[in-house]
């Protein structure tokens, strides 16, 4: 398990970054936190023929609050988010997502950047950003743009990104009043990749629901918002009934590819069973 | 006053391992850590296909990329490497064709190499691996084990006419009229999905010949040194005593590392033919392709009982896959005779018939891993216990109390014709429902259930086997030690080193047997430096396995410490001019017997010995080398027995089991170190939550094993494992002076029976049960209807 050979680039800045991508076209790969990208090489699943390594571009590493929302640097590790003041305080529902992602020692490389990169559809962290309505920024050749995070995810590690480009971070609105969070995903064991997730936001009035955005994870090609379940609940109390029938619309929400640790058949089971835990914990919810 | 009982004695004491700052501070030497001069690395390339013809295979382009020393395919190794053929006479019947390190016609399972790229680096091997052109004729495969036997099924081995290749029956001859007058009888069907043992360290050796010696040398991450030396001085034809296996540290190896594996022989095979160093180490998806499986078996068994609850008979039937070949030199039929041998054998059954049957596929091989056999027979015999107390509505702590051997009916003989020399089932079971508070327990789990909490409570009694005699391989033909020898040698400064054939593979092996001679010679601990694992050094032995290095190489080590001791005192009378009795040796001083009054340093005495035998008289020959053997005579193993409890609790929507809670009590005998029997039977539960839980080797329709990575292949990390609760028995074994018996292997052995009947103490209520291991949420959930 060694990984063929490959020669390597440190980028300065990001404008070296792409300058970089651009020279070696369509061999070169970037290299953040290698969490994910150094099993690949290993297993020569990538074989790159040039490491842009963006480690040494400091700014991309930062986390900003201000009256936009936060922003999320690309090479923000996840152990910093997971440890961060602005981000439990302005963004809940990532600060609950990250402790369920890998182990400590992976977290402490692993990127955020890294994680929306590469498109795993069972990851954590892109179906946050889609339940929180994140925009990626991405700079490319031609400049920096933006994408949405419901249109970033195009498939099984697919993303909006073209060739030569690199994602700069994303950029969640600010927190909204009334807003709740909420996320559960089951695991095998405790830091592997869920057999089903899901990641919650939506206004919480007085029991009842509304613009909720129910995300799940691992049970498709990508992040899957689960609009006929929001549709079920919205600006209904949340009784017995209409949990009913929020899991009852899963049916058609959800159409999951098994995999090895999980049965299609028993992906929408679990499906159903979060959801249900989920709505409940928002119907029993206190404050906000 | 017995050596046990010396105020003096390191035996039962918790002391810490000599070796572990060595570890801890990374000094240890893996065979990884280990650069020869002129030292090339080998990669190997693998069968993608279950069962395919070689038509051919081109090395051209792999043989001129940069870095590679040579492309071997198995007519290469052929030439320099004898057929292996992996059967063992005494199970009758058993048949397997021989096999070669690498086959050059016909690939039988996924990841059999085929072919051998030596080169520079691992790196650039690899890179010539993927360079290899191989035109493969793919051919239709045997996969599944229940099919195995069925006409028109792929036999794999086309001369022994179909797929089978060992069957055993036992049957005491009256169970049918035992079942026709039973009150009550339970039947059930039990899957036990294939696992493997994951070593820390890989397999991992290398291979060092020399032309101008004709000597090999082999530095070896392994458990029996000198089986792997008789194996390669018969295969490779080089004269035993040439053949030098060296095992420095080794990174676990649960059974993995004691078997004769195709690329490792190939890599010894080439060192031969390129007389350079060779290094081979098998990555992490190698090894789950190549390391033996274990526990792919399908057992159908009942259960007949009368009405007060008392076992009538038992009766089971027993299949299991073992991919194309049985292993050499231990074969692929132990696991299915242990579990012939031990089902239902804690118990008072009066009748019994098994039959077990194994059969050829083409999947990765099968053989002996941690508890071979074990964890099923107690899976089985457990589960039906559990069955028949429900079904005649007794609690199943006091089925097991009604039937469960005396512990003053020893010796006795189980109905499949075990001999056992002294067991304590009822005493182990009462401590284990003490010490879990069982009726508490009851109390809390009826309380929750109320409340919609599904708790369960599983217990398992059981029996391992320890302690081999030559019964287990050597009557078989296996050139496999069931004795082992201890060399103690006391040098000029009153240094101890001890060397001994059984080895250290992360288990604590050097910490007993310091001890042990620390105990019986009476000097410090400080003092011993222990030797182990090199076929140059050590006396002749079996290594580690079958639970038998403490109970059998620490009786060498006890006994050569005696006689060493004798001498000592006997050269120290004289010197003092006193009688031997008068004297003691104790923690490294002469002192009067009885006294801790210092007659005279030890060491002054080995100066004496050695730097100035003119003050001994001329009729001692001062000689303070001693060497023990020792071999088990009365019994063919000597059993310990034990018993497990799991409390846990089952999410019934999910079908989640979160573990709450583990108790175990065992009889190991004799405790040299306590601490390290706990730690024993800890990593051994570990290793069998693993199984009941988790640990799968999955296998496509094709054959194509799935679970090649850590991510696939589940084995359970701390967060999985519950709290552990320890508690001994000790029944020191009559057969030997040191009493001690195996402890390695009744956790493993013992905890999936126990979980999974607790999981099915948890169901009852609900009307659901499960009997297959590993019992995923999926598994719970189809057992309740939910999915
Ligand atoms: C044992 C284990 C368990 C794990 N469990 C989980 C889990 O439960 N949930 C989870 O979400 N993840 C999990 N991961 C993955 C982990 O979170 C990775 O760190 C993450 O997926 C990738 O981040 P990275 O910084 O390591 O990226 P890298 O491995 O360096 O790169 C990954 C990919 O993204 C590309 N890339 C990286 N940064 C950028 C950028 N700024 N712009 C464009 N492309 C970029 C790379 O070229 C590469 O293709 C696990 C990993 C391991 C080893």
């Amino acid at each position: 398990m060694k990984a063929p050979s490959f020669s390597y680039e440190r980028a300065e800045s990001v404008a070296n970054a792409i300058e970089l991508l651009a020279r070696h076209g369509p061999d070169a790969q970037i290299l953040a936190g290698g969490q994910s990208l150094m099993p690949m090489l290993n297993f020569r699943v990538a074989r790159p023929a040039v490491l842009v390594d963006i480690n040494p571009i400091a700014d991309l590493a930062a986390i900003r609050v201000d009256k936009k929302g936060v922003f999320i640097g690309a090479l923000a590790r996840h152990a910093d988010i997971e440890h961060s003041g602005e981000v439990a305080e302005q963004l809940p529902l990532v600060a609950a997502a990250m402790p369920q992602i890998a182990h400590p020692a992976i977290r402490n490389r692993g990127t955020f950047g890294g994680s929306c990169a590469l498109g795993d559809p069972a990851a954590e962290l892109p179906a946050c950003c889609v339940a929180l309505g994140a925009e990626f920024r991405i700079a490319g050749p031609k400049g920096e743009r933006s994408v949405p995070a419901a249109k970033f995810f195009a498939g099984v590690y697919t993303t909006a990104l073209e060739p030569g480009e690199l994602l700069l971070g994303a950029q969640f609105p600010a927190r909204q009043p009334g807003y709740v969070s909420r996320f559960l995903e089951l695991t095998r064991r405790h830091g592997d990749y869920a057999m089903v997730g899901a990641a919650a936001h939506g206004r919480l009035d007085k029991g009842r629901l509304s613009d909720l955005k129910f995300v799940y994870f691992a049970v498709g090609d990508r992040p899957i918002m689960a609009m006929g379940l929001a549709r079920a609940v919205e600006g209904k109390p949340l009784d017995a009934a209409t949990i009913d029938a929020a899991v009852a619309a899963l049916k058609d929400d959800l159409d999951p590819p098994g995999d090895l640790h999980a049965s299609s058949v028993l992906k929408r089971h679990l499906a159903g069973v979060i959801a249900r835990r989920m709505l409940n914990e928002y119907a029993t919810h206190k404050g906000a | 006053m017995t050596v046990f009982d010396a105020p003096n004695s390191y035996i039962g004491r918790s002391i810490p391992r000599p070796n572990l700052s060595r570890l801890t501070q990374g000094r240890g030497t893996f065979v990884d850590d280990i650069e020869l001069a002129r030292m090339l690395h080998a990669a190997f390339l693998r069968s993608p296909h279950a069962h395919a013809r070689i038509v051919k295979i081109d090395t051209g382009k792999a043989a001129r990329l940069p870095g590679v020393v040579r492309v071997l395919t198995g007519t290469d190794i052929a030439a320099v490497f004898k057929p292996y053929v992996g059967v063992l006479t005494h199970l009758q019947g058993m048949r397997s064709p021989p096999q070669h390190p690498m086959p050059a016609d016909v690939a039988r399972c996924q990841g059999e190499p085929v072919a051998m790229v030596v080169a520079e680096s691992r790196a650039q091997a690899e890179d010539a691996v993927e360079a290899i052109e191989v035109e493969w004729e793919e051919l239709p495969a045997a996969l599944d084990m229940e099919r195995a036997l069925e006409p028109g099924e792929p036999v794999i081995h086309p001369d022994f006419g179909n797929n089978l290749c060992w069957e055993r029956n036992i049957d005491t001859g009256g169970v049918d009229a035992a079942f026709a007058a039973a009150h009550a009888v339970v039947e059930e069907t039990f899957h036990f999905g294939r696992h493997t043992g994951v070593t820390l360290e890989p397999r991992a050796l290398i291979a060092d010949y020399s032309k101008a010696e004709e000597a090999l040398t082999v530095y070896y991450s392994g458990q029996s040194p000198h089986m792997l030396q008789g194996t390669l001085a018969s295969r490779l034809q080089v004269q035993e005593h040439k053949v030098r296996v060296v095992c420095k540290d080794v990174g676990g190896s649960f059974g993995i590392k004691i078997h004769t594996y195709g690329d490792e022989m190939a890599t010894c095979a080439a060192a031969k033919i390129l007389g350079r160093p060779i290094k081979f180490i098998a990555d992490r998806q190698e090894s789950f392709v190549a390391d033996i499986h274990a526990r792919d078996h399908r057992v159908t068994a009942r259960l007949a009982v009368d009405k007060d609850g008392h076992i009538l008979a038992l009766e089971m039937d027993d299949l299991t896959g073992i991919g194309p070949f049985s292993m050499f030199p231990r074969s692929s039929g132990v696991e299915c005779n242990q579990i012939l041998n031990l089902t239902g054998g804690p118990y008072r059954i009066p009748q019994y018939r098994a039959r077990g049957r194994v059969v050829f596929q083409n999947k990765a091989m099968m053989c002996q891993y941690r508890a071979v056999g074990h964890p099923i027979a107690v899976a089985v015999g457990e589960g039906l216990v559990d069955l028949a107390a429900a079904k005649i509505g007794m609690d199943p702590a006091e089925f097991r109390r009604r039937n469960l051997l005396p512990d003053d009916g020893y010796p006795c003989k189980s109905a499949a014709g075990m001999r056992f020399e002294g067991l304590s089932h009822q005493a182990a079971l009462a401590k284990l429902l003490k010490l879990m508070d069982y009726d508490k327990l009851r109390a809390e789990q009826a309380a929750l259930r109320k409340k919609g909490i599904y708790r369960g409570i599983g217990l398992a009694s059981m029996i391992e086997v320890t302690n081999p005699s030559p019964m287990f391989y050597g009557v078989g033909g296996a050139r496999i030690a069931a004795q082992d020898g201890c060399t103690l040698r006391l040098d000029a400064a009153a240094g101890l080193h001890c060397l001994t054939g059984v080895t250290e593979q992360g288990q604590g092996l050097e910490a007993v047997m310091t001890q042990i001679a620390a105990t019986a010679v009476g000097v410090t601990l400080a003092c011993v430096r222990m030797h182990t694992g090199d076929t140059d050094k050590t006396p002749y032995g079996g290594g580690t396995w079958a639970s038998r290095a403490t109970g059998i190489g620490g009786e060498a080590v006890l006994q050569a410490g005696i006689e060493l001791k004798r001498r000592v005192l006997e050269i120290a009378a004289r010197l003092l001019k006193t009688k031997p009795e008068e004297l003691d040796l104790v923690e490294s001083k002469i002192v009067k017997r009885g006294t801790s009054e210092q007659l005279m340093p030890l060491y002054e005495l080995t100066r004496i010995v050695y730097y100035r035998t003119n003050e001994l008289p001329d009729d001692i020959q001062p000689e303070l080398v001693v060497t023990r053997h020792y071999r088990v005579k009365d019994y063919a193993f000597v059993f310990t027995n034990g018993v497990q409890a799991s409390y846990l609790e089952v999410d019934t929507d999910t079908g989640f089991v979160r573990l709450l809670k583990h108790w175990c009590v065992e009889d190991c005998g004799r405790a040299i170190n306590p601490k390290l029997v706990d730690e024993q039977c800890r990593g051994g539960i570990v290793q069998g939550i693993g199984g009941a839980l988790y640990e799968h080797c999955i296998y496509d329709e094709r054959g194509q094993l799935v679970t090649t990575t850590m991510a696939d292949y589940l084995v359970p990390m701390p967060v999985e494992m519950p709290e552990m609760e320890i508690g001994h028995v000790e029944t020191p074994t009559q057969t030997s002076a040191l009493g001690a018996k195996g402890a390695g292997e009744a956790g493993t052995g013992g905890a999936p029976a126990a979980i999974l009947n607790a999981i099915n103490d948890a169901l009852a209520p609900l009307g659901a049960k499960v009997n297959a291991q590993p019992s995923t949420p999926e598994v719970v959930l189809k057992a309740l209807g939910k999915i």
